[in-house]
């Protein structure tokens, strides 16, 4: 379980994390709503370890993850999976390359049975034969895949994404969800899910959080969600101009 | 006051910061070797990349400036009747102290501007925290590799600028001073000395240290977008340069020193 418990940060005299407070359990999936700019990808990043917070906690089975060394920090991340809104492939390596890239570093595997794992995640991310293409060779929505299949490469319990489905078309958006859906079925991972796309949201959701002001202001299922009283989480999934958001 | 306050504060931060990337490098080098996972093939490729990419302007540095050396020295001491020492000062004036400093300017102008580029374009494209996700260490991928890179490349072309010198030094002697090609290498073989040779590779080594880690240290440092890459860059190479001509003067004093205490 991943507790995330009264967590506050600031860039210089802006609060972005005003005290979040998160639970996450073990094989679900949270997906996390909120205004652009509003910190959600600040929130993912203190969770991988990648940000330091100023204060509180973030608990991965009982363990605070900011008190980590980098030896725990390493151990930990193996364990994690992170698809980056930009899809962060290395520009210098290929498809092949940015997907192994774990794998190489920290297993023993032989060169054919890293070709094969490869294969088989681009194949499962709808992107087979593309191994010796070059990242400046894809379009954005083929980045974003092959950034999951290299999240997704050493078979982690829990997957961070960031925006997994901007920039794809609603054909692509689907399957992605569909492959969320599916590692999770199969695997039981525990998925993070920062998004916009309400849709996809509510498709691959057990439970979804609306972060605003650097809170979490209401969390619950797509039901509650639908039905909640709550202003703001009526406002953002409607997607009206006016309301309590805005006002703020 | 405050602006000079500001700069001095920024100075001393930059320093710092540089200082710790250096450590961070030297640990992860010891740390590789020891546990024999330092990546040989890594430092390969950026060692023929920073060769490849600066040869042609370290051979045409060295030619032109062991050629103008000669014209500059070769008429003045013709006049004096000292024709036979040119060789000798064309080759200490190349080993000392031309070679290393002006092979050190166009790799920071070739290769550390590189590298602040590419680091800093990972830096801005979240390419740096995706390395950090695959549990790999920034300073362990990108710095070690690059800082002795660096650091034997810049070994390795000074030797070749005082090569290409020299041969640029005697084709002139030669062909427009009027000199032998025996009295011109007689000259050399009886001035130069190893200890002026070795003086001047170590102090292309540590600058191309110096290269590695400003070049790391500005894209590591890069904001914004794509301005801050450009800003990153220029920054590197200008920085660089100077820090190169300022650690000169006291490597310079250091090599002088020890040669008298030690070797003379």
């Amino acid at each position: 379980m991943i507790i995330v418990s009264n967590l506050h940060k600031s860039f210089g005299p802006k609060a972005v994390l005003k005290g979040v407070n998160l639970k996450i359990y073990d094989g679900e999936s949270l997906v996390i709503l909120g205004p652009s700019g509003c910190g959600k990808s600040v929130l993912l990043k203190h969770i991988i370890g990648l940000m330091k917070p100023d204060s509180g906690q973030v608990l991965i089975d009982g363990e605070d993850v900011t008190m980590f060394d980098q030896k725990k920090m390493d151990a930990l991340r193996m364990r994690m999976g992170m698809l980056f809104q930009s899809a962060a492939l290395f520009d210098s390596l290929n498809v092949e390359q940015n997907v192994a890239f774990g794998l190489r570093r920290h297993t023993r595997l032989s060169n054919r049975a890293i070709h094969h794992i490869v294969s088989e995640k681009l194949e499962m991310v709808g992107l087979p034969g593309t191994n010796y293409l070059m990242p400046s060779e894809l379009s954005g929505g083929m980045r974003k895949r092959v950034g999951l299949a290299r999240a997704i490469a050493m078979e982690p319990e829990i997957i961070l994404y960031d925006e997994p489905t901007t920039g794809l078309d609603p054909i692509m958006t689907s399957a992605i969800d569909e492959l969320h859906l599916s590692l999770k079925e199969r695997l039981g991972v525990t998925s993070i899910v920062v998004t916009h796309d309400m849709n996809s949201a509510f498709r691959v959701c057990d439970r979804v959080a609306l972060h605003f002001g650097g809170q979490i202001v209401e969390i619950g299922t797509r039901e509650d969600m639908i039905n909640s009283p709550n202003p703001m989480v009526q406002q953002f999934i409607r997607g009206e101009a006016q309301g309590p958001m805005t006002q703020l | 006051m405050n602006l000079i306050r500001d700069y001095a504060g920024k100075f001393i931060d930059s320093m710092g910061r540089m200082s710790i990337l250096f450590m961070q490098t030297l640990y992860w080098t010891f740390h590789n070797l020891k546990s024999g996972k330092f990546d040989f093939k890594n430092l390969i490729e950026q060692m023929s990349r920073i060769g490849v990419d600066s040869l042609l302007m370290v051979v045409i540095t060295g030619v032109s400036t062991g050629a103008v050396l000669v014209v500059q020295i070769g008429y003045q001491f013709a006049q004096m009747g000292a024709q036979s020492y040119v060789g000798g000062v064309v080759s200490l004036a190349m080993a000392r102290e031309l070679a290393p400093i002006l092979t050190a300017i166009v790799v920071a102008g070739r290769v550390g501007s590189s590298i602040a580029a590419e680091i800093g374009t990972m830096k801005i494209t979240e390419q740096i925290d995706a390395l950090e996700t695959l549990a790999t260490n920034p300073v362990d991928y990108l710095v070690v590799p690059r800082f002795w890179g660096c650091t034997i490349m810049l070994f390795m072309l000074t030797i070749f600028t005082n090569v290409v010198g020299m041969i640029g030094g005697s084709i002139v002697a030669v062909y427009q001073i009027g000199l032998t090609f025996t009295s011109f290498v007689d000259s050399i073989l009886y001035m130069l000395l190893i200890q002026d040779l070795m003086g001047g590779l170590v102090k292309a080594s540590i600058f191309g240290a110096i290269i590695a880690v400003i070049g790391c240290y500005k894209g590591f440092s890069t904001v914004g977008g794509a301005e801050g890459v450009g800003k990153s860059t220029t920054d590197a190479v200008v920085v660089s340069i100077m820090m190169i001509l300022a650690v000169n003067y006291f490597l310079t004093v250091g090599i002088n020193n020890f040669n008298v205490a030690y070797l003379q």
